[in-house]
């Protein structure tokens, strides 16, 4: 292999790896304030992609992606206020059927609102043929967009958690429940918002890499599957580890496609999902003594 | 034996319905009902696992797809050009090879369709034994991701390979004679014959869960539900139970597979897809988890009407509904649903909720 391929796979790698720590990191934000896997969050990619592409007929791009983006948070606000919020001590498998229903729902919303079509955003700039060279190997700017846009968004996320008072407030309340309200803190709000948070970011990236990924209604499944690979990769709840591991899997990815056919691809990263299942449950990154801790 | 008295008046049923539909002019609707049945034998299997055992799986369709797809790729897949192979000359010497010309006159040797339905339930069997050591250990998300990986894994691998039709699917399987006279398979002439069948094969499936169920197996399925940790320290062997259970539904969903596939005369990759397995669940929440009868009950009326297409183009939108209805106003099931009931549960969201309870 030529260093100049070797590149070439290794951006491709390093695109999709941030993408995949991008659904993970919504995974994560969830779990930590609900200890809920939320099944739909593959969805919210899709729907920041899809919104994006409707709205641009109406508005210049920009505007496009923020609205798109801004409905997408409203619409996991109203998902998490109808179908979460008020249920007492729901059982952990009664939650997976529930979301894995939401997720249903908004894919078959998407399939009869959009068509089957795939449908993409323009590239940001140039098009399909600009292209930068890197180190001898050709990379579409637009390949800089994406990977330029999650590492902002994880940057922010890490100063929100820390610097600001809610984000101070939603990390009590993933440390400890019963304390956080002890403290004041109205917990219920905090799982709202972590919807809202984690349907944001999800859209974002789903609007960034809609011009080289392609957007599709049923894109959400896929999505969900590796993130979710990625989130127990890192270790369910760590978001420093699901970056890590996006990057790993997606590098994976980008150069199994020189060794096997596309199509076992994601038989690939599933495969790698099980393994970790099986062999180190709390992850690559995770440490097993506060994975027992967990209550699953 | 009560077990086996409770069928009695719905084998009466599966009969009237039978000459019902004769008498009206309306045998179509048997073609549909069979399809169902096999599709409950399926769920009534997965409820074992879901209700009593307690484990979830997202991946039956992937058992389903192993049976109807080995299946049919068996008796379907022309092995003459491998006729010098050691492995098919001995097949052939015990008897296990059909041979006979198609249509255009080229012979044909082909796996008989009992061979092929034993090596799809023991390779089904086989692969739940070996997945489902590692995957029962886990709990909650991690199952659900677990068996779901697996399901796509299998929908994956039957798309990707030329052997089994890539998105075509395999079509033309003969059909599967059961005893003699006795054939699963599509022909206009069986209809009510293999109505029978399928009813024949659920029926049995159902008496020999029940016994299951009230035996000191299924009694050890539900302190293991209740709670894992007591039935350990009682000497339940858990992980031996789950496992059981987990190969016993493998082998019922194969069953399902190989059966439908030879009433269709084809098999393609939409039954190995996540929908079906998601479908799957969903219908044995609808019937309220641990309970047999509501899971059978839910499988023949829901497949019924989605296979009439009363859903339309919203099939799956349909299940997904019904998914958050169930587990959001009746977690145990439509049929445990009292009226009573369900007013408290309305009323419940409609109060605000004290502070303590948050």
């Amino acid at each position: 292999m030529t260093l100049e391929l070797f590149i070439q796979y290794l951006v491709a790698g390093i695109t999709y790896g941030s993408i995949y720590a991008i659904v993970a990191i919504g995974f994560n934000i969830i779990y930590n304030t609900t200890g809920i896997i939320n099944f739909a969050q593959g969805e919210f990619v899709m729907l920041g992609g899809m919104l994006s592409i409707t709205l641009l007929q109406f508005m210049p791009i920009t505007v496009a992606i923020a609205l798109a983006v801004g409905l997408t948070m409203c619409i996991g606000a109203v998902i998490e206020i109808v179908f979460i919020r008020w249920l007492k001590n729901p059982s952990v498998l009664r939650m997976i059927i529930i979301t894995i229903g939401i997720s249903i729902l908004i894919r078959e919303a998407a399939l009869h609102v959009w068509g089957d079509n795939v449908r993409a955003l323009p590239y940001f700039i140039g098009n399909e043929i600009t292209s930068i060279p890197v180190l001898g190997a050709r990379v579409s700017p637009q390949v800089l967009w994406v990977i330029g846009t999650c590492s902002l968004m994880v940057l922010f996320l890490s100063l929100f958690f820390k610097m600001t008072s809610i984000g101070r407030e939603m990390r009590a309340c993933a440390a400890n429940r019963t304390a956080a309200i002890l403290c004041g803190i109205d917990t219920r709000n905090m799982v709202t918002l972590s919807f809202i948070l984690s349907a944001g970011i999800g859209a974002l990236a789903g609007a960034v890499m809609s011009p080289i990924t392609y957007t599709q209604y049923d894109i959400g499944t896929g999505l969900a599957i590796k993130g979710f690979t990625v989130a127990i990769l890192g270790g369910l709840g760590n978001s420093p580890g699901a970056v890590a591991a996006g990057l790993l899997l997606g590098v994976i990815e980008a150069f199994s496609v020189s060794m096997v056919p596309l199509a076992f691809q994601d038989a690939i990263a599933i495969a790698i999902l099980l393994v970790i299942l099986f062999v180190r449950p709390h992850g690559l990154f995770g440490s097993s003594a506060a994975a027992g801790l967990k209550e699953f | 034996m009560r077990n086996t008295l409770v069928l009695l008046p719905l084998l009466a049923l599966v009969i009237i319905v039978q000459l019902l539909a004769s008498w009206t002019d309306s045998v179509f609707y048997l073609t549909q009902l069979t399809m169902s049945a096999y599709y409950s034998f399926l769920i009534i299997g997965l409820c074992v696992v879901m209700g009593y055992a307690g484990q979830i799986s997202l991946g039956h369709a992937g058992f389903f797809a192993i049976g109807g797809y080995l299946s049919a790729a068996l008796t379907t897949r022309n092995l003459v050009p491998f006729q010098d192979n050691v492995l098919v000359k001995l097949l052939d010497s015990v008897g296990l090879l059909l041979a006979s010309k198609d249509v255009y006159g080229e012979s044909l040797l082909v796996v008989t369709p009992w061979a092929a339905c034993c090596a799809a339930i023991l390779t089904a069997a086989l692969i739940a034994f070996v997945i489902g050591i590692p995957v029962l250990k886990l709990k909650g998300h991690y199952l659900a991701m677990a068996t779901l990986g697996f399901g796509i894994i299998i929908f994956r691998l039957v798309l990707a390979s030329a052997y089994f039709g890539e998105a075509d699917g395999i079509s033309d399987v003969p059909g599967f004679t059961l005893l003699p006279g006795l054939t699963v398979s599509g022909n206009f002439q069986g209809r009510v014959q293999n109505y029978y069948i399928a009813w024949g094969v659920l029926l049995i499936g159902m008496v020999l869960l029940r016994h299951l169920i009230d035996s000191r197996v299924g009694r050890a399925l539900r302190a293991i539900h209740s709670s894992p940790e007591a039935a350990d320290s009682m000497g339940v062997d858990t992980a031996r139970f789950k496992l059981y259970t987990f190969v016993l539904s493998a082998i019922f969903a194969a069953l399902a597979g190989i059966l439908l596939t030879h009433y269709n005369g084809g098999i393609g990759p939409s039954e190995a897809s996540v929908m079906k397995s998601v479908r799957y669940v969903a219908i044995v929440a609808v019937g309220g988890m641990a309970n047999l009868w509501g899971a059978m009950i839910m499988g023949i009326v829901l497949n019924f009407l989605s296979l009439r297409g009363m859903f339309g183009s919203y099939d799956d939108a349909v299940f997904g509904l019904i998914l958050i209805l169930i587990m959001l106003f009746a977690p145990n099931g439509i049929l445990g649903l009292h009226l009573g009931q369900l007013r408290q549960r309305f009323a419940l969201i409609g109060r605000k909720r004290p502070a303590e309870e948050a």
